[in-house]
């Protein structure tokens, strides 16, 4: 098995794969705890239209990407909360018009190389050094200010009305985390993928909550569950020659399954 | 309607004040015309029907809702996030998530967030504050106790040491025994009238009776004359006395209004 760290790819792969796994464990924990599974799986599928932007362009698609999302995540939490539409009625909107808009755009661009597949269920041949770059940078920003705002978003997310009555600044605090969270999807496409990267924005926060009741252990679990997923994933998609997204979710998926079954015991 | 009833004096600081109040959503009135003010040191009750716009009143009193029209002011100023650091809040019960991953004493300390500031962690001082409000609850030994593990009663209590950590100078409770079964609520009054004993708190208590409009505004027994309880309940009342400790229940003012 050790042969295959001889492999660029695969090292960039499993790095990537380490650096991203506690960004998406931690940002699970509160898309769990605050219900947002839905725009998680938007904000993913919006980040289509932005990378099909990039190409148009031709320029980075992970720099249009984050553009895109963070505009899209923030409009969904806006309208959510100002207009007479409820979330996931933004979220349906917005997520088919980024989607529709990513067709338009690659059917405009003149490059018809572009790894589709690889960008909707992760390709773990795409990682270059220049990623590992971006996703060490925001992934770092997003623990570190996750880590200063702890003790603000856990208020927000378990009472946001009394939060805001104590002075907290609710509104600005979504809107901070529905960035985040944006920036959380991007930096993951390239190894999960559009379609299944909203699936460990839920599992591992999903499944660490099944079998404790405090939230430092539950981020904790959250994070060997996905940092188990992603590594083993990442070795099942080599050996077996299947797209990384896909082997990633999988697994996470069965490790939820028997931590709820394991919770239930508990129980 | 003017305010009337009850004068409590007017040494006393207002904290909470209203004046012609409206507020409305999708066309219709939710409150009329609202004159209220609340004292320092007084026990404001508010009572009414289901919609008859108590939260809404209370959330107007926060600065949560604005009104379409009239004055609203916290502690003489119109309410924002710094008069609202001197409340404290009691919420309906059914609001906080069950399942949500912390203790007790976790939730205690939310209400110290504010003082602790941003990107700060609550320090041995802060944990020792809430520790001490648990136990003037009753609850210190179910402090580390996971929050969704503890019956109805011990949440509000919880909630209610919470409210009070910060030291607010009012403390607002929408519905403090929702959710919560006799023996509970019985136990939840004798705390907030022990929190009132220790708060020097004067027993010239007021109630409101809210539908839409306030019918009457003062002395807690008068706001049970079958007059005023038609005009905020509507003509086929039936009320049951079902708490012996209410002082305003007395059989003689509970008859049949129909």
């Amino acid at each position: 098995m050790i042969e295959i760290f001889s492999l660029e790819f695969m090292r960039n792969a499993f790095m990537a794969g380490i650096m991203l796994s506690p960004v998406l464990a931690v940002v699970s924990f509160f898309v769990v705890l605050r219900h947002l599974s839905f725009v998680g799986v938007g904000v993913a599928h919006s980040a289509f239209g932005g990378i099909a932007l990039g190409f148009l362009l031709g320029i980075s698609p992970t720099i249009t990407a984050i553009i895109f999302a963070i505009a899209v995540s923030n409009a969904i939490g806006y309208i959510g909360r100002r207009g007479k539409l409820s979330a996931d009625t933004a979220i349906g909107i917005f997520f088919a018009f980024a989607m529709a808009l990513g067709v338009v755009f690659i059917g405009m661009s003149d490059q018809y190389n572009v790894d589709l597949f690889g960008y909707l269920f992760g390709n773990i041949l795409a990682i270059t050094d220049k990623d590992l770059i971006i996703i060490a940078l925001l992934g770092g920003f997003v623990l570190i200010s996750i880590f200063l705002l702890f003790k603000e978003l856990l208020f927000v997310s378990f009472d946001r009305e009394v939060a805001l009555v104590s002075g907290m600044p609710v509104a600005l605090l979504d809107h901070f985390f529905l960035t985040i969270l944006a920036m959380s999807v991007v930096i993951s496409i390239k190894i999960i993928g559009i379609i299944l990267v909203s699936a460990l924005l839920v599992i591992p926060g999903a499944a660490a909550s099944q079998i404790t009741d405090r939230y430092i252990p539950m981020i904790a679990i959250a994070i060997a569950v996905a940092l188990i997923s992603t590594a083993g994933g990442l070795l099942f998609s080599y050996y077996a020659d299947l797209a990384s997204g896909a082997t990633i979710v999988i697994l996470s998926s069965i490790i939820f399954f028997i931590l709820f079954i394991a919770g239930r015991f508990r129980r | 309607m003017k305010e009337h009833g009850a004068d409590i004096g007017n040494k006393k600081a207002v904290y909470a004040e209203l004046e012609n109040v409206w507020v409305g959503y999708y066309n219709k009135w939710v409150l009329k015309s609202i004159y209220l003010k609340c004292y320092q040191g007084e026990i404001f009750g508010i009572v009414g029907p289901n919609g008859g716009g108590k939260s809404t009143l209370l959330k107007v009193i926060l600065g949560l809702v604005r009104p379409q029209k009239g004055v609203v002011k916290l502690f003489g100023h119109r309410p924002d996030k710094h008069s609202r650091l001197e409340v404290g809040y009691l919420p309906q019960i059914s609001k906080a998530d069950r399942s949500f991953p912390v203790t007790a004493l976790d939730v205690v300390l939310m209400g110290l967030y504010n003082r602790i500031g941003f990107f700060k962690r609550p320090g041995s001082k802060s944990k020792e504050v809430a520790m001490e409000m648990l136990a003037r609850i009753n609850m210190a030994e179910h402090a580390e106790k996971p929050f969704g593990m503890l019956s109805g009663g011990q949440q509000q209590r919880v909630h209610i040491a919470r409210a009070l950590a910060s030291k607010p100078k009012l403390l607002v409770l929408d519905e403090p025994s929702t959710g919560v079964d006799s023996v509970a609520q019985e136990d939840f009054y004798e705390l907030l009238a022990k929190f009132r004993d220790e708060m020097n708190i004067s027993h010239a208590d007021r109630i409101a009776c809210l539908n839409l409009e306030i019918h009457y505004h003062g002395e807690p027994d008068s706001c049970f004359e079958p007059e005023i309880m038609q005009k905020v309940y509507g003509k086929n009342l039936n009320i049951m006395v079902h708490d012996s400790r209410c002082a305003t229940c007395s059989l003689k003012k509970h008859e049949h209004n129909d």
